[in-house]
């Protein structure tokens, strides 16, 4: 079982280099290898998730090297539903790509790379390896929001790259003051090395705030999210899906990995300053990023500014650090990236179909594109938190959790956010089904707003143009439908997760 | 005190001085051309940061030769990782040139306050 581990990276990258070869000398052929990759890594983690689940960790130690001087993988019930999570949206995604372009071998090269790196990041055991996974994520993830043919997408894509290898630079630093502190790099070794350091250590104190500094640049949170809105906003719809719903998420789920399993819940015990200082930060996301998701006028923008905001909720759990946190944590991470990647989906094919990409051309959708228009609401409403979809599960264990460590503070950030987060896609919702249909053809209404090049940014690369009002392939309004529905089908099963989960994130707990 | 600090720890002031500087560039510097050396810069810090770690006084290159235990060797392991991270660096540094020529090919410009201008009036 354990070899299975190794192949979740090595599958996508061997893919990626066959896609690439193979792509030029027939360009279908490297949808097909993209597709059989993703369909065998769907195969490979849920294998691995059904016997993680069951209460046993995976683990490999790589080249046989032994631990903890060699590379170790790790696969415990929170890595594995997250790489679970990585193969499943990476599939659904490329299904979309096949209608909705890019479809050069680069760009199937380039995403592949991408799933290998997040899998990586996932399943890694290891402190330095995860840096590496996080920069082969990166890579991949800037080359792919440059594949937009408009010149905003490079723009952005330079801004995320600049950022971003701040971020992971910062990690690394980190990382070296851990090391410094410890002299070694595997991540169950390193927990029990700094507990012998002493958590108060100035060396291991630093070594927190870098890590968790460079990791939150990674997610986006608050102050360190600025890179995201235009990277998101400037990529082709497929990739501003699959980028939104699991790059962040696995790097927030790796300051899940580095804050829970390698700092322990005894670091926070011993540093109730620094415990303080990561779950205001992440309240102060929640707050910021729906307030300026409110004040959007494009709609991929206003996903973006939102994925800030539900971000500092899952932070904030992770942060808080009891059981009920943790689950709600890891069920909003999961459930949020089926959530917002099935937006961007839906987004994408609303553009596709009338070329709106603004908030005011929304107005009066439900008439005329009335699949589409319901599976973004229905999508929307489970990200406000409606009870049975999966978005309502998770803030309900995350506010449970707050209420239960007394943290009043996060309490009211989760009824806030609520709040707002109704207040931004009620806009929406409200335009689309009590509107009416605007006065004045649609495809010719004036873009508002500075980002008027926000038609051009969409798959101009597919060749076709986009033009508005065009017939949207019916396999993608079925697979939109498919994610609105499993949004909320999740949240009926995300109570059996959530117990499944409990086996296993208790040694997380440990102090 | 500063003396001793610049006599024995240089190299930790040099660190210092590279994230400075590599982060100045980065954010003040409206040439992006530039804005990538800065980035270069700041990892450069962190690299020097790491290969100081390994150093050990007296101790000789980590190369084991047959029989020969027992004297003092630098980490090794340090090293291996910065040249994993000069790698990354390299790579990064290919595609955020990448990027910048196409910047410059689609706006005729590298300069990020003209180029905001130009983007402005799209």
């Amino acid at each position: 079982m354990s070899d299975v581990v190794p192949l979740l990276v090595a599958v996508p990258i061997l893919a990626a280099v066959a896609a690439l070869v193979l792509g030029q000398w027939n360009e279908r052929v490297s949808w097909g290898v993209a597709f059989l990759a993703s369909a065998v890594q769907v195969g490979m983690a849920g294998l691995l998730a059904a016997t993680v689940l069951g209460g046993e960790t995976v683990r490999y130690e790589v080249g046989n090297f032994g631990v903890p001087y060699g590379i170790e993988l790790v696969v415990d019930g929170l890595s594995a539903s997250v790489a679970l999570l990585v193969a499943v949206v990476s599939l659904g995604v490329l299904v979309y790509s096949r209608v909705a372009g890019p479809r050069t071998p680069a760009f199937h090269a380039e995403y592949l790379l991408l799933v290998a790196g997040l899998s990586g990041m996932s399943v890694t055991g290891d402190v330095f390896n995860l840096y590496v996974f996080l920069e082969i994520t990166g890579l991949a993830a800037y080359a792919l929001v440059a594949s937009g043919d408009s010149g905003r997408a490079a723009v952005g894509a330079l801004k995320y790259l600049l950022i971003g290898t701040v971020g992971a630079s910062l990690y690394l630093l980190g990382v070296g003051y851990a090391f410094i502190a410890t002299g070694t790099l595997n991540m169950a070794d390193l927990s029990e090395q700094l507990a012998d350091v002493g958590y108060s250590d100035p060396l291991v104190l630093t070594a927190f705030a870098l890590i968790v500094t460079g990791l939150a640049v990674k997610s986006a949170l608050f102050p360190l999210h600025t890179w995201q809105p235009e990277a998101y906003a400037s990529a082709p719809d497929s990739v501003s899906a699959f980028i939104s719903a699991l790059v962040s998420t696995v790097s927030a789920y790796a300051i899940a990995r580095m804050v829970l399993s390698v700092f322990t819940v005894g670091f926070f015990a011993a540093n109730p300053v620094a415990q303080n200082i990561v779950v205001g930060l992440a309240g102060l996301s929640v707050v910021a990023g729906s307030a300026l998701a409110v004040t959007q006028t494009e709609v991929k923008r206003m996903l973006a500014y939102s994925s800030v905001s539900q971000f500092g909720l899952v932070v904030a759990a992770f942060a808080l650090a009891t059981e009920s946190a943790l689950v709600g944590g890891t069920i909003h991470l999961l459930g949020h990236a089926i959530m917002k990647g099935g937006l961007f989906l839906t987004a994408g094919a609303i553009a596709m179909a009338t070329g709106a990409r603004h908030v005011s051309e929304y107005r009066g959708l439900a008439s005329r594109r009335p699949f589409l228009a319901g599976s973004f609401a229905v999508l929307a409403l489970a990200m406000v938190g409606v009870p049975p979809a999966v978005g309502f599960v998770g803030k309900w264990y995350i506010a449970l959790a707050a209420v239960q460590a007394e943290s009043w503070f996060i309490a009211a950030v989760i009824l806030a956010s609520t709040l707002l987060t109704l207040a931004y896609f009620a806009r929406l919702v409200e335009r689309m089904y009590f509107a009416g249909s605007p006065p004045t053809a649609p495809e010719t209404a004036e873009t508002p707003g500075p980002t008027t090049d926000a038609a051009v940014a969409d798959g101009g690369s597919d060749g076709g143009d986009a033009a508005a009002s065009t017939a949207v392939a019916p396999s993608i309004v079925a697979l939109v439908a498919i994610v609105a529905v499993s949004a909320v089908a999740l949240g009926f099963v995300a109570t059996e997760f959530a117990q499944m989960l409990e086996q296993t994130l208790p040694e997380l707990l440990l102090p | 005190m500063i003396e001793d600090l610049l006599l024995t720890r240089y190299n930790y002031v040099v660190v210092v001085l590279l994230l400075g500087i590599g982060t100045y560039m980065l954010i003040e510097n409206s040439n992006l051309v530039k804005k990538v050396i800065g980035m270069n810069v700041f990892q450069t810090g962190i690299f020097l940061f790491f290969i100081t770690s390994a150093y050990v006084e007296g101790g000789a290159p980590p190369v084991v030769e047959h029989g020969g235990h027992g004297s003092t060797y630098v980490s090794p392991l340090p090293h291996v990782l910065i040249l994993t991270a000069i790698v990354v660096g390299v790579s990064l540094t290919a595609v955020a040139l990448a990027l910048v020529v196409r910047i410059y090919a689609e706006y005729g410009t590298l300069d990020e306050n003209v180029l905001r201008e130009v983007r402005a009036d799209e």
